[in-house]
């Protein structure tokens, strides 16, 4: 990971062993700690964390690595949760079923709308993403077989077989995290290939790409279905996590809080989609148990981000300073 | 389907269209000259609403919470302004969504600590609360005429201002060429100020309009903003004759779409799929229409930027 072939350029995102061995350590001995202070509940929430940093995660590939700013992910999220609620109406409650068939429909539902969506620019490409978004949310209401509205109630977990019983909150976390690890460290390896430094270089100067001969079109509507598979797969967790699915997840607003996230991580840093949702949600519960009135605080502390760490949290760390686009 | 149904809904779309040109006129002109998106307009039209709501509760009259309300919001805006958004003009698009989302997130908080998370009551004038004959047989709300009145006389006025005043010609060069309208002797940072003030009365007329039909509650900025966004985008972003020609568009197929549509599915589907799927196709319609518009005319019907 560290050594790379090629002299180390400013387009490399090294996941550093030091950084992301501990991390993963910390992060597997968490429920043992939470069972410990007898605070299990929080297990659930940190479930919910990890998938929310998925889902970030995802979106940063696109956002911040890709240029691309979508402001309609939240669909590819649902997408991926209506399949594993759907399925499970249906009868089909393995996840090695439903799970990579959210991912599937994730990255189909991506690539369609990537299709269309990628041949529009800056703030218009922002506006068909949203509008490509809002036509699934309406579709998702409409489906009163599957719950319309009021969203669709899932009887179980996912059953994954062997000894693993996601109905435990502690396995389910383990599960998860197995996944967010892997996933992420995917997505380290492909912004550091190849692939990653064109998707980069694509969005630093999008002619000079196509004039070197990358297919640029290609390139970034590869991206962007991936995202969409991920996101698809995170929808898929989610739906197990809170056992419930509803036409909330596809809201503009859902689209706009994985934005949000990615932004006050650091938009275009590795880590930015993961401290970002961490940050958010941890936030949210903090202020949650203080006051009723806990947007307020949410609002002024993301304000207070953006007048005084302008790239994000990870800016903050000073270690790269970024030219801004 | 006779003709005075397909001309109440025409009336209904346009009263909404109107309205949703208040709204859109503002933030095309803050998203074109100063290049801002701007999440908390939407904010403006809900803390626009409560103020006129309260004043005229408080006065017992509309007209006077009306205008003390629109005032009112417009020092919001211009307060809003120096103290906030005025750093966020030379950053990315990114940060000016999550400081404008920030603020969206404090305005919604501060109003429920104000005004409670009840709705908040909103009458009509008494005067206005009645119907009226419009042909042989056919009566519309006066109060929706009255709305459609002012929409059209505010529109008129945005009109002459910004093609016949001075100031007017300052904004179309700040649209077309922010820049070089700077470089020309074009005080930019007043401008964007009284801009700011503009755009906020506008949002606080839209809300007081609306609140005694549609309810006056927090969260009501959000739904309406992303038409808002759908209407600049659909009439090019900057172009106040844009904003104009959307926002009716969008009135209208929003509007008809929700009960012509179901008519159309019920005699050629049967009341079964009518009831299903009719809804969500009728909300899906503006999304459909802002994907053709742009795929078709990928910067809107009117481009203010040459």
């Amino acid at each position: 990971m560290a050594d790379t072939p090629h002299p180390p350029s400013i387009l490399d995102h090294a996941l550093r062993v030091r950084i992301a061995v501990p991390l993963l350590v910390a992060l597997a001995l968490l429920p043992t700690l939470f069972n410990l202070v007898g605070e299990g509940f929080y297990i659930s929430v940190a479930s919910r964390v990890l998938i929310f940093a998925l889902a970030a995660t995802s979106l940063n590939l696109i956002l911040g690595f890709g240029g691309m700013v979508s402001f309609g992910h939240a669909a590819f999220v649902g997408v991926g949760a209506y399949t594993v609620g759907i399925l499970m109406q249906s009868g089909v409650v393995s996840a090695w079923v439903a799970w990579p068939a959210a991912f599937v429909m994730g990255g189909v539902f991506a690539l369609v709308i990537g299709l269309i969506s990628l041949r529009t620019q800056g703030v218009y490409f922002i506006m068909i993403t949203l509008a490509f978004a809002q036509m699934l949310f309406y579709l998702m209401v409409s489906l009163k077989s599957y719950g319309g509205e009021d969203g669709l109630s899932l009887a179980s977990r996912s059953h994954l077989g062997g000894w693993v019983d996601l109905a435990d909150d502690a396995q389910f976390y383990y599960v998860v995290l197995a996944l967010v690890a892997v996933l992420f460290y995917g997505v380290a390896r492909l912004l550091n290939a190849r692939f990653g430094h064109a998707l980069q270089g694509i969005r630093e100067n999008e002619t000079r790409m196509a004039a070197l001969g990358f297919a640029v079109y290609r390139t970034k509507l590869v991206a962007f279905t991936l995202a969409g598979a991920i996101a698809g797969l995170a929808g898929a967790l989610l739906a197990n996590q809170a056992s419930f699915v509803s036409p909330a997840l596809l809201q503009w607003s859902q689209s706009g809080m994985l934005m949000i996230m990615v932004i006050l991580g650091g938009v275009g840093y590795l880590w930015g989609g993961l401290v970002g949702a961490a940050a958010f949600l941890l936030m949210e519960e903090v202020l949650v148990a203080y006051t009723i009135h806990w947007q307020f605080g949410l609002g002024a502390v993301l304000l207070a981000v953006v007048l005084l760490a302008p790239n994000g949290l990870l800016s903050l760390l000073g270690k790269f300073r970024r030219k801004p686009a | 389907m006779n003709a005075i149904l397909i001309l109440e809904q025409l009336l209904n779309g346009l009263q909404f269209g109107l309205m949703l040109f208040l709204l859109a006129a503002g933030l095309t002109l803050v998203f074109g000259i100063m290049d801002m998106i701007n999440l908390a307009h939407g904010s403006l039209y809900m803390v626009g609403a409560y103020l006129i709501a309260s004043i005229a509760g408080a006065s017992g009259s509309f007209w006077l919470g009306l205008a003390g309300g629109v005032v009112a919001t417009a020092v919001v805006g211009v307060l809003l302004e120096l103290t906030v958004l005025r750093r966020l003009y030379h950053r990315d698009h990114l940060s000016q969504v999550l400081g404008t989302f920030a603020i969206l997130l404090m305005a919604n908080e501060g109003v429920r600590m104000i005004w409670g998370s009840q709705p908040m009551p909103m009458a009509m004038p008494p005067s206005l609360s009645g119907p009226v004959a419009l042909l042989h047989g056919f009566s519309y709300p006066a109060y929706r005429l009255f709305i459609i009145g002012v929409g059209l006389v505010v529109a008129l006025l945005l009109y002459l201002l910004i093609t016949r005043t001075r100031l007017g010609m300052q904004v179309r060069a700040g649209a077309s060429n922010r820049e070089m309208a700077q470089a020309m002797g074009t005080n930019v940072r007043w401008l964007f100020t009284a801009l700011f003030a503009l755009g906020a009365a506008l949002c606080a007329v839209a809300g007081g309009m609306l609140g005694p039909l549609l309810a006056v509650q927090v969260g009501m900025g959000e739904s309406i903003l992303i038409l808002a966004f759908v209407v600049i985008v659909i009439g090019g972003i900057g172009s106040i004759r844009g904003a104009l020609l959307g926002a009716l568009l969008v009135g209208l197929v929003d509007t008809a779409g929700r009960t012509l549509v179901p008519l159309l599915f019920g005699q050629l589907l049967g009341p079964a799929a009518a009831a299903s799927v009719a809804p969500a196709v009728a909300s899906i319609l503006i999304y459909v229409l802002m994907a053709a518009v742009l795929f078709w005319k990928p910067r809107g019907l009117f481009p203010a930027h040459g």
